[in-house]
């Protein structure tokens, strides 16, 4: 029809499968996360440490390049220590990410009213969480596993099979590391986004559950006498987990079994936040 | 109370030419919040091209809508085109075109980036989207802001705007919640305008909840009155109107008694008041033969209307009742 002739026609064409509709909330979502020149910038900085490693590995099977610069060859080791800084490097980095765009994900549709426009439609609320957390799941698998990957059959490829051989066991640490991580932080930004109907306040909750968090383990701790209080350390946790995945030597006061039923535990409750927010309208007894 | 005179009331809409298959059917259908019960065991079948919910603030119109849609729990049985509202909600979202009550945008997001969003979560194909998206804001009359953030916008086009997305998509059945909420006359007559329009189309039903008699009166052809979650009255308007044509409000001059007494000789009930007089037509009797009566008695008649009710009337009625 064309468009000036003002008059209505019903549409009659065929429709997308119902399955993939949630890839229309992650395309219009991210389109609208990287309309922010910072939150670009920030992106692009993310790739800082993996290109620096990138370089460490190119140094290091350039042994003859480094000896005539008079470095000793010894303190670029390529093994799970490597690949356990650069996880947690990136850890950190995506934490950062989450916290600047994790908030603008639901909180703008709550505070606009627009839950109900998404729900008339035949779109479910587990294709609307799936939807915006894809956002977050993709950015971040951007930043930390996928370039980790990428750096590991670099080192693969200029080791030899061998190493490959004997290190796969690190690629499969990264990833799993990576994505628990990824979910953790996701689900974590999605339920303050949905609890919180101010962007800037939500960041800044997202914050204050990071490092309130690890100061109130740390007063429990020393108050009672105890470790149980790494619990409500959300950060600690993880890092028990890492630690154990790349089997790095690191004395913890929990073991990694138990804090990751922690993180599954953190995992359950902001899922049940997440779904409790999501409807169409919220339902006052 | 208004009214209208014997002649064409234009605001009176066509009537159907056929019986329309059932939109909505309720049987028993109740709502519950906690334990407060919001809608009461509501039974009907609405058929009407264009089906008005009428009601006082907290009657349940809004919770009727939403329980349609599938947002609410609830008891009882209620269809949408045949599909039930438990077991089908995809499907029955599929059909349905919803424009809620409240403000509902996305912020940061242009008009026509919006619509052709929701068109695609209704299943649309991108391209497609974009180009309904297009048309559906031609429609509403936003072309030229079309490309101007949502947050921007003033109230009366947020609503035009909520009006693009329900539409965007083609719905069989467009549901607007209070379309013309904080709408200024101009505004407000624009979007009665184009309701009217999309009815004439044919090409989708309404139903349409409103608290304002008038945007009812104006748009609809059924109306579902509600108080305190129950159904109050359920009526077709151009029904109404027909069965009311022998109703008539006199304004006379010069009448006394005798003319009265004449009246009420043909077989017509009469109530005098002053210089005014209402007056039940009897079988037989026109109103060429109520003029021969002042006629002959001498009696100016300076105003004859047929008296119908008006659905502020037929609302007044079913809040008493």
């Amino acid at each position: 029809m064309a468009v000036h002739r003002r008059s209505y026609t019903a549409y009659s064409g065929a429709l997308t499968p119902a399955w993939s509709r949630f890839l229309v909330l992650f395309r219009h979502s991210r389109r609208s996360l990287f309309r922010s020149r910072f939150q670009t910038g920030l992106f692009v900085a993310c790739f800082f440490y993996p290109v620096v490693c990138l370089c460490l590995i190119y140094l290091a099977h350039n042994l003859s390049f480094l000896e005539k610069l008079g470095s000793p060859t010894q303190f670029i080791a390529i093994n799970n220590k490597f690949f356990f800084y650069l996880v947690y490097v990136q850890g950190v980095l995506a934490f950062i990410l989450t916290a600047l765009s994790g908030p603008g994900l639901i909180s703008p549709d709550l505070a606009n009213g627009a839950m109900p426009l998404y729900f008339c439609r035949p779109f479910s609320r587990a294709q609307y969480v799936t939807g915006k957390g894809s956002v977050l799941v993709i950015l971040l698998s951007q930043i930390t596993w996928i370039p980790g990957l990428v750096l590991f059959g670099i080192q693969a490829s200029l080791a030899g099979v061998n190493w490959a051989r004997e290190n796969l066991w690190i690629a499969g640490s990264l990833l799993v590391s990576s994505l628990l991580w990824i979910v953790i932080l996701s689900l974590l930004a999605m339920a303050v986004s949905a609890w919180v109907k101010w962007r800037i306040v939500a960041g800044a909750l997202l914050l204050a559950v990071m490092f309130f968090g690890a100061g109130l383990a740390q007063a429990i701790n020393t108050v009672l006498q105890t470790q149980s209080g790494h619990f409500f350390n959300m950060p600690y946790l993880m890092s028990t987990i890492w630690d154990a995945l790349f089997m790095v030597d690191k004395e913890q006061a929990i073991s990694a079994g138990a804090a990751s039923i922690g993180l599954l535990v953190y995992c359950a409750v902001c899922f049940l936040l997440l779904m409790r927010k999501i409807r169409a309208y919220e339902v006052v007894a | 109370m208004a009214k209208v005179g014997a002649g064409i009331d234009e605001r009176t809409p066509a009537p159907s030419p056929a019986p329309e298959p059932s939109v909505v059917e309720l049987q028993g259908l109740t709502v519950r919040f906690g334990a407060r019960e919001i809608l009461s065991g509501l039974t009907a079948s609405l058929r009407g091209r264009a089906v008005g919910l009428l009601g006082p603030n907290g009657a349940g119109k809004s919770t009727l809508i939403n329980t349609l849609l599938g947002f609410y729990p609830s008891t009882g049985c209620a269809r949408v085109f045949g599909h039930d509202i438990k077991t089908e909600t995809k499907e029955i979202r599929r059909l349905v075109g919803y424009m809620p009550e409240n403000d509902a945008f996305i912020s940061k997001m242009s008009a026509v980036t919006f619509v052709q969003m929701m068109g695609e979560l209704s299943g649309l194909p991108a391209a497609c989207a974009l180009e309904r998206a297009h048309e559906a804001l031609f429609f509403v009359g936003l072309s030229e802001a079309r490309y101007r953030e949502l947050g921007t916008y003033s109230l009366g086009m947020k609503q035009l705007a909520k009006l693009a997305q329900a539409i965007v998509h083609g719905p069989q059945l467009l549901i607007l919640d209070e379309p013309t909420n904080g709408l200024d006359p101009n505004a407000r007559q624009r979007m009665i305008r184009m309701i009217k329009e999309i009815r004439e189309t044919r090409a989708m039903r309404i139903i349409l909840c409103s608290h304002l008699l008038r945007d009812v009166e104006d748009t609809c052809d059924e109306v579902l009155i509600l108080k305190r979650g129950r159904i109050a009255h359920y009526s077709n308007l151009h029904e109404e109107r027909k069965a009311n044509r022998r109703f008539l409000e006199l304004q006379v001059y010069g009448a006394n008694g005798d003319f009265t007494e004449a009246v009420e000789r043909l077989g017509c009930e009469c109530a005098v008041n002053g210089d005014r007089m209402k007056m039940v037509l009897a079988e037989g009797v026109e109103t060429r033969d109520i003029f021969q009566l002042a006629a002959e008695r001498q009696v100016r008649i300076r105003r004859m209307n047929f008296r119908r009710d008006t659905l502020e009337d037929i609302f007044l009625k079913a809040m008493e009742n």
